[in-house]
């Protein structure tokens, strides 16, 4: 593993009954999984839901003593296609992944589980990377839900509300034999709160069960005639059972007063920054004692019309707070309202922004506008709301703007991708630019500076895929970037399979750091840890062999830049054909640094010999031009602006953040820069070997050092 | 909007209509943010409080910037509060910026308001990329972040936290929580601080004794640095100079005028110290003949502005970097004990140090008597031969013998230097520069200063030299072509500034194109 231990997480999961469970999001889902009595749980990590995937991989004991069955997937489409195991048994699953990308990847085998319909219930977790701080193109998950005609849960950002629902959906995917989605925004899985716990349940119904007793039903595989039937079925049975089940166990929810002129429809999601919106307005208190009346859709697909018609019934206007475009909601409840012939005006994205976060502060104005539009008593006397534009306006702020530099994200502290791209960049020097098409991992971050290579980048895996037209004979190749990760994900075959199939000239690097480490340090296929509970050291070059590559060469210290340098002007310019693949590999340093940093001081301590390295820059020697920066970006390689009025420019600086990966060093001497960086080797509990040769050399270089001094004018008194 | 809306009273819902207390943490990714955010959550529910908090790692946590942020509010009849998720510009009571920029961006982000926000900030750097990668200086105006908080916070806590952690053996949060307490704006007494951070087991000691440190500094009003400055006393007392060295001083005192001796002393000190007195002496000779071009031209009024640009560059120009310097640097007695110093070495480990040194024929044929040199350097079949030979990444083992006496042999070639190559041809480009300056001081004294100026362009080693070089030739050329205009010494500002901004010369060349439009 990661050698990162979730210990003290697994043990939230062991709470029970009248226990309060206080923590992150993704946690009280994990937890509610195990009071639903699931029989077994899969996904594939990433922001927002690693957590829920990490904390499962090391709670074995938990999972064993429940008879739960935990699969960590090679992608969405395998996790998804897991839920299979829900169709024939009364099998409870829930899978987790990152969406909308994963949903993309899953929705293949996610719609074929939809059509046929499950018998077990079914859910699957998506963390919904939307807004401030996604990683990924901004789109809704809503749309897969429809159609595929899954029912998506959007619950209110309340731990007990998550848990609540998490239980319920269990029971209406059951009710209804369709899968469940549970929508769950970035915020929300990393937000802090509590929940009282009820004891985790053994499922009914295992896996090992329905291994013994195997069980086939024709009608619900997708093929015809089957497959018409089954859209008849979501729309004549499905779908009105889940409505039916939605309405009678009350999972949306209705606050403030029953009756008013105007109210407000909302995802379950929206509701705590709704809330102080209209606490803003004047309009509710801290608690949600909210007047205007409220409809909270905790269940955002399918809409229940008798509810939404009974809320608008005696109202003028309605505003929709749905966040992100298109306007699904909108558009379905316009829809009902015009078919019941029901009165109300309904606004939305026409107060409202059509995309981006909804914010607190987005929301204040939203609702501002609708009410001065359609019911302008209730705002009365206005409190005044926040507003940060005088402050704004002012022009010291104003001139902070051109002040405040970005601050993108990069490759950590002696990152072994960093090499890499330092050798990219100096075969960039000498054969011109290449085009590059990037992929999804830490190694995406080459394309911010200082490094700014690669042009494309189309989804998890798929960096060899996406140069798959740039193979023609030309002056120059095509390179393509992917990791270890996207690699097992789905790389091999889609890039480097194909590549070789369609006799591909181009070349690609594979990036392997041991872990897909942009999702937190997971183990995969080709780690190099013993991993007890997987087959782990499984060869990506082996892999890449036996698909039938035959330029493969292996780099098993990336750090060596003059080597990759020269491995990779090998491959662009080599004269033979197909594939040219170069796997890369060293460790994420992120991880050898949690692995390696407590067994370094545990040695020291020990008074065992042990050699500590880090890099150094003499600062009379360097000259302030930060060629070794723009070839680096390494965190721990800064500026400094000395004390000396000879000096305009700040000096380079190795802050003692540095891991002595040997970087600086390897670039300025690949790139011919300068000789002002050294390696500083301190070695700990010396020997007497090591004592006694030092302090012979150091005799002879101290009385040579004096020699020369003595004959050099003293200028220190020259103030 | 009509009319009756403001006349209409709404009923105050009472208390009820309190706002939970809120607080922002701006930081880096890795800086510990997430630990300081959880100290919050655990000190609000330890009082009874529901606390909420929610952060975005996601990518950020790689060294972008990110936000955390937490809601903090009792209970109210057993109805807990309905806390929201993001923060709202205007309505934020506490900011906390682990970094000073950080702190600029939560201003610009709306979230310091001179209404509402206690701003405590730490004003240490961790520069951005942007900053970094420029070939001259990138770095950032803090002053203009210290105007905005003027203008912003309603109260501010500003000083290094980073270093008083650091001083105190332990992390920046430890540091910002101390000063949270200090600054009162939670309903909490500072035993309840403690007690979170006790609860958190490893490196508990080490926080609290950060966190009282800053408290104090806080309470006290007295937000100077941590750690006591080594005592003046302790350092020897400089030894009398010799008398070669002490006539330079006296002729600089009696020469110069006042406004330039400070950078002439500067600018002496270096030339002797890469080469020797004489060396000492033609730097004056050749700054006095500037000097008196400065008189000429009416440098008395202008504070001898040309002289003193002309001392500092003149300096750096005479000191160029060639092996002899690296190898002399690398030798020196101070340069070891510096090192030792930086990585508080303890008396019973032993220091290696590695240099990487890759020299190329170049430098070689630099080092040769000029003439051989120059012999050499038209042979370029020769050269090829011998630099496959020569130009490889070499390890140097600083102090290892045999490494050490062949830096040692290199950096005492310094008695040879004047006839190498390289100082014949940096003596010429040296003097032709000057030449350009003081033909120009005389027309346009600005732009004289400026030409002067431009040396800063030279700098670095290998294909960086050359690119340094090559920008400024490019720069003087430039200057020639608009040298008869009234504004041409803010043209010569601006094309070094350019060349300044990215070392491809993208900029440069650009202002070029610009003036080459009119000239």
């Amino acid at each position: 593993m990661a050698e990162r231990s979730f210990a003290r997480e697994v043990e939230d999961l062991r709470l029970g009954h009248g226990d309060t469970f206080r923590g992150e999001g993704i946690l009280a889902i994990t937890k509610a999984l195990l009071q639903s009595g699931v029989a077994y749980v899969g996904g594939y990590q990433g922001s927002p839901i690693s957590h829920l995937m990490d904390v499962l991989a090391d709670a074995k004991d938990v999972l064993d003593e429940l008879g739960v069955v935990f699969q960590s997937s090679a992608n969405e489409a395998a996790a998804a296609a897991m839920l299979s195991a829900s169709v024939m048994y009364p099998l409870r699953g829930a899978v987790a992944w990152k969406s909308t990308v994963g949903t993309n990847v899953a929705s293949d085998a996610l719609a074929n589980l939809a059509s046929g319909g499950v018998t077990g219930g079914t859910m699957i977790i998506v963390g919904e990377d939307y807004g401030e701080g996604s990683s990924i193109m901004q789109e809704r998950t809503h749309a897969f839900a429809m159609k595929s005609q899954m029912w998506l849960l959007d619950p209110r950002p309340d731990h007990e509300c998550i848990v609540n629902l998490i239980e319920k959906g269990f029971e209406l995917s059951e009710y209804s034999n369709t899968p469940v989605m549970l929508e769950v925004r970035v915020r929300a899985c990393h937000m802090h709160g509590s929940f009282v716990c009820k004891d985790n349940l053994k499922p009914r119904h295992t896996i090992k069960d329905a291994l013994n007793n195997p069980k086939r039903d024709v009608n619900r595989i997708v093929l015809p005639p089957a497959a018409y039937e089954h859209e008849q079925e979501k729309i004549k049975t499905r779908m009105p059972a889940a409505i039916r089940f939605v309405h009678e166990n009350r999972l949306n929810e209705q606050f403030g007063p029953k009756q008013g002129k105007v109210g407000i429809i909302m995802q379950g999601g929206m509701y705590n920054n709704v809330i102080r919106a209209l606490q803003y307005l004047g309009l509710s208190d801290a608690y949600g004692n909210t007047q205007v009346p409220l409809y909270v859709m905790n269940v955002t697909y399918p809409v229940i019309d008798s509810e939404v018609a009974e809320f608008c019934l005696d109202k003028e206007a309605v505003l929709i707070v749905e966040e992100g475009q298109p306007e699904y909601l909108e558009q379905a409840i316009n829809t009902v309202l015009r078919r019941k012939d029901i009165q109300a005006r309904i606004h939305g994205k026409d107060v409202l922004p059509m995309g981006g976060d909804y914010t607190a502060q987005v929301l204040l104005g939203g609702v501002r506008d609708f009410l001065e539009r359609c019911e302008p008593r209730l705002l009365g006397n206005r409190p005044p709301a926040p507003d940060a534009t005088p402050v704004l306006n002012h022009p010291a702020v104003e001139r902070l703007k051109q002040v405040v530099p970005a601050r993108p994200p990069g490759l950590c502290t002696g990152c072994p991708e960093r090499p890499i791209f330092a050798a990219m960049k100096l075969v960039e020097e000498e054969l011109g630019q290449h085009h590059v098409s990037a992929d999804i991992g830490c190694h995406l971050f080459s394309i911010l500076p200082p490094f700014n290579i690669g042009a494309t980048t189309m989804g998890f895996g798929l960096g060899p895929a996406s140069t798959s037209a740039f193979n023609v004979k030309a002056d120059k190749r095509a390179i393509a970037v992917m990791g270890d990760g996207g690699f097992w994900h789905n790389g091999l075959t889609s890039g480097i399979g194909n590549a070789v199939f369609n006799k591909h000239d181009g070349v690609f690097v594979i990036v392997d750091n041991y872990y897909t480490s942009a999702t937190g340090g997971q183990d995969i296929l080709s780690s190099r840890a013993t991993n007890t509970r997987r087959k782990t050291n499984n060869s990506i070059v082996q892999a890449v062999k036996g698909i039938g590559g035959q330029w493969v060469r292996q780099i098993d210290r990336t750090y060596d830049v003059g080597r990759m340098r020269d491995t990779l002007k090998e491959a662009l310019t080599t004269k033979a054909e197909g594939p040219k693949v170069i796997v890369a590999s060293s460790e994420c340093m992120l991880n050898k640094q949690r692995r390696v940093r407590p067994q370094i001081n545990k040695a020291i301590k020990d008074g065992v010999r042990t050699v500590k390295e880090r890099f150094g820059v003499d600062e009379d020697v360097c000259t302030g031009d930060h060629a070794c920066i723009r070839l680096s970006g390494c965190p721990s390689l800064s500026v400094k602006q000395l004390d000396d009025p000879l000096r305009d420019d700040p000096v380079a600086a190795i802050d003692n953040s540095c891991v002595g990966c040997g970087n600086c060093g390897e670039v300025a001497e690949a790139a011919v820069l300068c000789p002002s960086f050294y390696r500083a080797d301190v070695i700990h509990n010396p020997t007497r070997w090591d004592r006694f040769k030092s302090k012979l050399s150091m005799a002879v270089i101290g009385w040579l050092q004096q020699r020369r001094d003595r004959k050099r004018p003293v200028l220190e008194a020259l103030a | 909007m009509r009319d009756e809306s403001t006349r209409l009273a709404l009923p105050a819902a009472g208390d009820a209509t309190e706002r939970p207390i809120s607080i922002a943490i701006v930081a880096m990714g890795g800086q510990g943010g997430g630990v300081l955010t959880d100290w919050i959550v655990q000190l609000a529910e330890d009082q009874g409080w529901v606390a909420q908090s929610t952060s975005v790692p996601g990518v950020a946590q790689r060294t972008g910037a990110t936000i955390y942020y937490i809601e903090a509010m009792p209970p109210l009849d057993g109805r807990k509060p309905v806390l929201a998720l993001t923060p709202t510009p205007g309505d934020v009571d506490v900011v906390m910026a682990a970094e000073f920029m950080e702190a600029g961006r939560s201003i610009l982000r709306g979230l310091v308001t001179p209404d509402r926000t206690t701003l405590i900030a730490s004003d240490h750097r961790s520069f951005a990329i942007a900053e970094k990668i420029a070939p001259g200086n990138g770095i950032a105006d803090q002053g203009a972040v210290t105007g905005a908080i003027g203008i912003a916070a309603k109260t501010e806590i500003v000083f290094d936290m980073n270093a008083l952690a650091i001083a105190h053996g332990s992390v920046i949060s430890a540091a910002m929580f101390g000063a949270l307490a200090a600054a009162g704006v939670l309903p909490f007494n500072v035993e309840s601080f403690r007690a979170v951070i006790r609860a958190g087991g490893k490196g508990a000691n080490a926080s609290l004794r950060t966190f009282d440190a800053a408290l104090a500094q806080v309470q006290t009003g007295s937000f100077a640095a941590a750690a006591p400055e080594p005592a003046e006393a302790t350092r020897p007392a400089p030894a009398p100079m010799e008398p070669g060295l002490a006539a330079l001083v006296t002729r600089l005192k009696q020469q110069f005028p006042a406004p330039v001796q400070a950078m002439a002393l500067a600018g002496l000190k270096k030339v002797i110290d890469f080469q020797d007195l004489a060396y000492g002496s033609e730097y004056l000779d050749l700054l006095d003949r500037l000097l008196a071009a400065d008189r000429q031209c009416g440098g008395g009024d202008k504070a001898f502005a040309f002289t003193e640009a002309a001392a500092k560059y003149l300096a750096n120009a005479m000191a160029y970097d060639d092996v002899i310097r690296v190898a002399d640097l690398k030798t020196r007695a101070g340069r070891r004990a510096r090192i030792a110093n930086e990585l508080e070495l303890s008396q019973d480990s032993v220091l290696q140090t590695t240099e990487f040194m890759h020299p190329r024929m170049e430098e070689v044929i630099g080092m040769l008597p000029a003439r051989l040199g120059r012999w050499l350097g038209g042979k370029p079949r020769l050269v090829g031969w011998l630099d496959r030979r020569v130009s490889k990444g070499r390890r140097v083992r600083t102090y290892s013998l045999p490494w050490f006496l062949a830096l040692y042999a290199v950096g005492g070639f310094r008695g040879l230097r004047r006839a190498t190559l390289r100082h014949a041809v940096e003596t010429a480009h040296r003097d032709e520069w000057l030449a350009a300056a003081t033909a120009a001081v005389r027309s346009n004294y600005q732009l004289g200063v400026e030409i002067l100026q431009c040396r800063r362009l030279v700098k670095g080693y290998s294909d960086t030299h050359g690119r340094g070089l090559s920008k400024f030739d490019r720069t003087l050329a430039a200057i020639k072509l608009i040298e008869r205009r009234e504004d041409a010494a803010d043209w010569a500002r601006r094309l070094r500034e350019a060349a300044l901004k990215d070392s491809a010369g993208t900029e440069l060349d650009g202002v070029i194109r610009t003036i080459k439009s009119f000239a």
